[in-house]
């Protein structure tokens, strides 16, 4: 057998690469959640490139700043207040999310929980928050075949595309909530890896970066 | 050994397996590949069935046919197929054979059954919800099963399911619940494909045994790895059109249907819906989804020639590059089947660029093929005169892909036979040649018995003679204008000139269909009573040909997972003693793999 081939050999095995180990370290887990994250996203990319086409196509298309005026107990008319604050919400909420992957990778339990605690709570404020919007928009008269402003597909594609992102939201509450249980069990400890957290944490940033589309392309253009 | 297959490995050692979890919750990935073949299998007699009763309504139109009465009763009354039924039927088998046949039978059955053997692992990554894949395809099965049986009959809109048919529950008697549940089923099956493709990425990421680099990979792996990506991208954008087409039919928004739409006499007060933006999502993933099935048939067929040829494949690299390509391309060509819909001339030429951009990395397939079989000791296997008939499939309806592809001609021939005779070759039956080599090929590594190869080579001649007795002539209907999707030519003069040719396409079908049995004997007797298997009968290259076991068990391998020193087709190599070196064989190398 020639030298070159034991010598490349060599090298291949060493090689991140070479088998027999997961490359760059990244668990499968953990690249089965990015992989999950880019096919979710073309199920979004599908509904906002559809909602774009009805919104170039369609005429009248209503003015968003005069349809989401509601803010509640302030009595005064506030264009896009409201879901502005939403999104701020939901961003922090990525924020915290941030702080209980670091928490937890320091074997910080106590933080990583507090941490996890104020990402579900932020979470489900933004979920209250879209449950009041939806309320609002159908007492206005809006449905998923007409609504007081205009072309019919906008309420429609409405309810569509927040709907779909808020069943993402809800469940993204649900494993964030499995998640806290098993750090306050020692459930991460014992395994002696917190990616766990890490790897909701990833769906949880991707859900939050969904909405600044939907926020971006919907509300404010 | 990395530590998640070390604890798999002990888990599986103590395990006691009872029936329930080693025939049907099983989440061993050969047994969830064999449940994924033994359902495409069962689908496949539907969907041939289907494809009987379609020929046999346009070779003999307007006679009773006893038969169709008794077999599809309200469907056939008086024995005379219902135009509304020959389309339903039509929409059936063609869902039937894509997504359930097709797609089930290749990345499903040897996705799962190969991946893990090939690469060197113990099973897939995430054993758990490879088996809800299998089982989430089950329910989509039941789902599609079932819309045969709903008073209205199922769906009617064709396989592309186009609106406004599939929007409106009030179009044609198949609109209504029968194509609610073909939505449901699709949902279902996406799902699956899902949890599939995951799996699949994950484990040829992360669990390939020691040595055993992404360029050492069987081609069928590579192929495999390449559809799952395509089905992870086009899936969900499917998924996305679906959804609005059940918001459409169930709760009147109009995503998909125009204003002014009348249904007899009544004008429909939807507003603002494009019924083409269906067409665009439908076709990003309907394009994807050719691929998706045919790259795993390209894949076997690819390793199929090379171990029966006993030479090493031509151009492993170029092949890899290939299949990337077309997997990139395949993406940005859909505009090929809207050139008709309307779609400004410009874009359509560049939808005509991209499409014609294809033939180059098909034609590197096929020149490839070819130069393997060059001079080579071919050993005529059946699995072997699969892949062969594969690669003249292959190129029969490459060739015709061109014409199609470009607009000015598709212009003419759009809807007509050509396509049918187009799509049958490359998609249909090069696919179905892929499943048939594979299975004959791998049958010994799944139940540890040999096929009969004789009976094997009389299928095969059968079968690939009939394939071109009954698609071939369709191009001449198609370039005269023909229509396809319909129910009978006895309305005009010129497609009434073709009742003989219809009825010749129909004898070939019966005939080639009932060549099937010898093949479905084969396996099944084959499964019981075929001759015992070696490990290694083909004198293959590849790891799942190293198990200790002719038919491996929970595991795969008894002892340690072997250790990889080259590349997957290695044949007729100078310094071999036989004239094949396993991936596996150490010699020259002492002993580096004892760290
Ligand atoms: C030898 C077996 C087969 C025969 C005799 C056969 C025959 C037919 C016939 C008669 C039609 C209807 C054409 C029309 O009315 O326009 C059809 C449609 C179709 N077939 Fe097959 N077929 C066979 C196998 C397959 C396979 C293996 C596939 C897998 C891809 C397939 C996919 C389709 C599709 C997608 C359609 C179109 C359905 C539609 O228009 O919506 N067929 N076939
Ligand atoms: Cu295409």
């Amino acid at each position: 057998m020639n030298h070159d081939a034991v010598l490349e050999q060599k090298k291949i095995m060493e090689s991140e690469w070479g088998g027999g180990k997961a490359p760059f370290g990244v668990s499968w887990r953990k690249y089965m959640m990015w992989i999950f994250i880019v096919s979710d996203a073309f199920t979004f990319g599908a509904f906002l490139a559809a909602y774009g086409l009805f919104r170039v196509t369609s005429a009248g298309w209503p003015d968003t700043y005069e349809v989401f005026t509601a803010f509640p107990f302030i009595g005064v008319e506030a264009p896009m207040l409201f879901v502005a604050m939403m999104t701020f919400i939901l961003i922090c909420s990525s924020f915290t999310m941030a702080l209980a992957v670091s928490a937890s990778y320091k074997n910080d339990r106590t933080k990583a929980l507090k941490f996890l605690g104020l990402t579900i709570l932020g979470g489900s404020i933004f979920i209250l928050c879209q449950v009041y919007e939806w309320y609002h928009i159908i007492h206005d008269g809006a449905t998923m075949t007409s609504n007081p402003w205009g072309v019919p597909l906008f309420s429609a594609t409405f309810f569509m595309i927040t709907g779909f992102h808020g069943l993402h939201v809800l469940s993204g509450l649900i494993l964030l909530t499995i998640t806290a249980l098993k750090v306050k069990r020692g459930f991460y400890e014992r395994r002696g890896s917190y990616e766990g957290v890490e790897i909701v944490g990833l769906y949880w940033h991707f859900v939050d970066l969904v909405w600044v589309f939907v926020f971006t392309f919907f509300y404010l253009l | 050994m990395s530590s998640e297959q070390a604890s798999l490995h002990v888990d599986i050692e103590h395990h006691k397996e009872s029936f329930i979890s080693k025939y049907i919750f099983s989440y061993d990935h050969k047994m969830i590949g064999k449940q994924y073949m033994i359902t495409a299998l069962i689908w496949a007699l539907i969907g041939m069935g289907l494809s009987w009763v379609m020929r046999i309504q346009l070779a003999y139109p307007g006679q009773q046919i006893p038969i169709f009465e008794t077999l599809l009763g309200r469907y056939a009354e008086g024995g005379i197929l219902a135009p509304e039924y020959y389309i339903a039927m039509m929409t059936m088998h063609g869902t039937i054979m894509v997504f359930f046949v097709l797609t089930a039978g290749l990345v499903g059955t040897f996705g799962n059954f190969l991946i893990p053997l090939q690469i060197g692992a113990r099973d897939m990554a995430f054993p758990l919800i490879n088996m809800l894949s299998y089982w989430t395809f089950f329910l989509a099965s039941v789902v599609m099963l079932l819309s045969f049986f709903v008073e209205s009959g199922p769906a009617a809109a064709g396989w592309t399911a186009y609106p406004p048919l599939s929007a409106l529950s009030s179009a044609i008697p198949g609109s209504g619940a029968g194509q609610s549940l073909w939505l449901l089923s699709i949902a279902l099956f996406i799902v699956s494909s899902l949890f599939g493709s995951l799996n699949y990425i994950v484990t040829v990421l992360n669990l390939r045994t020691k040595g055993m680099t992404l360029g050492r990979m069987p081609l069928t792996v590579w192929a495999v790895f390449i559809a799952a990506i395509l089905g992870l991208l086009a899936f969900p954008v499917l998924l996305a059109g679906a959804i609005m087409l059940l918001l459409d039919k169930h709760l009147a928004t109009s995503f998909f249907i125009p204003a002014g739409l009348y249904v007899g006499d009544a004008l429909l007060s939807y507003e603002g819906g494009s019924p083409i933006l269906w067409q665009h999502i439908f076709w990003f993933f309907g394009h994807p989804e050719v691929y998706i099935v045919a790259l795993p048939a390209l894949g076997i067929c690819s390793e199929v020639i090379a171990t029966c040829a006993r030479k090493p494949l031509f151009g492993y690299k170029a092949m890899i590059a290939s299949l990337l390509a077309i997997a990139f391309l395949s993406f940005i060509v859909w505009g090929h089947h809207m050139f008709v819909s309307g779609m400004n001339p410009f874009l359509g030429s560049v939808f005509v660029l991209t499409t014609i951009l294809i033939a180059v990395p098909s034609a590197v397939k096929v020149f490839n093929w070819l130069t393997t079989l060059w001079r080579g000791k071919i050993h005529y296997t059946p699995g072997m005169l699969f892949a062969m008939g594969l690669v003249s499939l292959f190129i029969t309806g490459g060739l015709t892909g061109i014409f199609l592809g470009n607009a000015p001609i598709d212009i003419q021939l759009h809807d007509t036979y050509f396509v049918v005779a187009h799509f049958h070759f490359v998609m249909g039956a090069a696919a179905l040649f892929g499943i048939f080599a594979g299975i004959y090929h791998w049958f010994p590594k799944m139940y540890g018995r040999m096929m009969s190869n004789m009976w094997g080579r009389i299928h095969f001649w059968l079968t690939f003679v009939g394939i071109y007795l009954i698609f071939f002539p369709m191009h001449f209907m198609g370039t005269t204008g023909v229509p396809r999707r319909y129910y009978a030519f006895t309305e005009f003069e010129y497609t009434m000139q073709y009742g003989g040719m219809n009825e010749f396409i129909t004898i070939a079908t019966l005939i080639t269909g009932a060549a099937q049995v010898i093949f479905l004997v084969n396996f099944f007797g084959s499964m019981f009573f075929g001759k015992k298997a070696e490990t290694n009968p083909w004198k293959a290259a590849t790891l799942e040909w190293t198990t200790d076991d002719p038919m491996p068990g929970h595991g795969n391998w008894k002892g340690e997972i072997p250790t990889v020193y080259r590349g997957p087709h290695e044949y007729s190599t100078p310094d071999g003693k036989e004239d094949f070196i396993l991936q596996t064989d150490s010699t020259g190398f002492g002993k580096m793999d004892k760290e």
